[in-house]
């Protein structure tokens, strides 16, 4: 008997490599696309920073895992929902972010935005709709 | 289907306090545990902050945590209940799903 | 009702392994079920069986190795984050060539596809972290 797909949120509010937790949750989330359950990614407060464009880490000596999210689209994660409010506190707009995409096989392939930009509300209402919130 | 949100940190420190009431719908909940706990004592800067929060949710401290920190249920903002582990797990139970604002 | 529980944090250093082992034991008492509790970022440091607590204090280890003794209880630490943060098993430690294993009873070692199946098979995942 198939269970129902359940709603998976992955909650991003910590910037990268001052701290493990973007790349760490970056790996759940690609793990978790074996499973086949509805997946979402929520950037928000300094969650939004792991999506900034042109990080450049040889100076710091530690892996630059910012491309991984671009792949997400291969491992048909194609919801990445940024909060708009959270951008605009930092000072940043949906152009500092990295372009990810996905290829949509219903449209013969075309390339298809995978960041969703949305207002808190939206954001409020999405976590409301999860079933599984996972917060690092 | 409402939400238990928790909060662990104190607003002071970190943000999360105030992001979490920002993604609060109505029916949902606002669990303080933790030194969290600090963010929900009457008075202070906060106090406008829980008392609009108080119009559209519950706001709870974990009683545990309180007594560790000091504080007694009469030092929190009015409307904040108290709930022990057990009330704890009732609220995730009750609550469709749990987010933890880290 | 079954719960998932995730740690994200190692003992002592933050309330998170604390908090989430009295969630763990009031939800028993109340005669929920938990599914499994799983052990990620430092997490995985609460799965040494080599700490040394005070003796005045509590030992976070024991206690849950206890747990999970007694009410059978599935206490997964990651093995992604366990492998950089060098918890290990008889089998990593051989695995990878170390010369020791540190794994407390009760814990196992395992993948992150353990944390999916709990949020897919709970009926409420907590997470428990800094």
């Amino acid at each position: 008997m198939a269970e129902a797909k359940k709603k998976f949120l992955y909650v991003n509010r910590k910037a990268p490599y001052g701290t493990i937790y973007a790349l760490e949750s970056l790996e759940v989330v690609l793990i978790g696309a074996a499973f086949e359950q509805e997946v979402a990614l929520a950037f928000l407060d300094d969650g939004v920073f792991d999506l900034i464009e042109g990080q450049d880490t040889a100076g710091i000596g530690m892996k630059n895992f910012s491309k991984t999210y671009r792949a997400l689209g291969d491992f048909e994660v194609r919801k990445l929902y940024v909060e708009r409010e959270s951008l605009e506190e930092r000072g940043l707009s949906q152009a500092d972010l990295m372009p990810i995409v996905y290829e949509d096989e219903n449209e013969d392939y075309a390339e298809k935005p995978s960041i969703h930009l949305v207002d808190r509300a939206e954001m409020a209402r999405l976590i409301g709709e999860s079933d599984v919130v996972l917060s690092f | 289907m409402s939400t238990l949100h928790t909060v662990n940190k104190s607003p002071f420190e970190r943000g999360s306090m105030a992001t979490a009431f920002g993604h609060v719908l109505e029916g949902d909940a606002v669990l303080t545990i933790e030194d969290g706990v600090y963010g929900v004592r009457k008075g202070g800067t906060f106090a406008k902050t829980i008392a609009e929060a108080l119009a559209r949710c519950e706001v709870y401290a974990l009683g545990p945590d309180l007594a560790a920190r000091g504080m007694k249920p009469e030092d929190l903002a009015e409307g904040v209940k108290v709930v022990g582990y057990d009330g704890f797990v009732d609220l995730a139970a009750s609550h469709a799903r749990v987010c933890a604002w880290l | 009702m079954k719960f998932g529980v995730m740690v994200n944090e190692g003992p002592y250093t933050h309330q998170a392994s604390d908090s989430a082992l009295q969630f763990v034991k009031a939800a028993l008492a109340k005669g929920h079920e938990i599914f499994r509790v799983f052990f990620y970022h430092d997490g995985v440091n609460n799965g040494t069986r080599l700490t040394v607590p005070p003796q005045d204090d509590r030992n976070l280890q024991k206690q849950w190795s206890e747990l999970a003794l007694m009410h059978h209880i599935d206490l997964v630490v990651c093995i992604a984050a366990a492998q950089r943060r060098g918890i290990l098993d008889a089998n990593e430690a051989k695995r990878q060539g170390k010369d020791a294993d540190n794994i407390a009873p009760g814990f196992r070692i395992s993948g992150l596809g353990q944390l999916i199946e709990a949020g897919i098979q709970a009926d409420r995942m907590v997470v428990f972290g800094d």
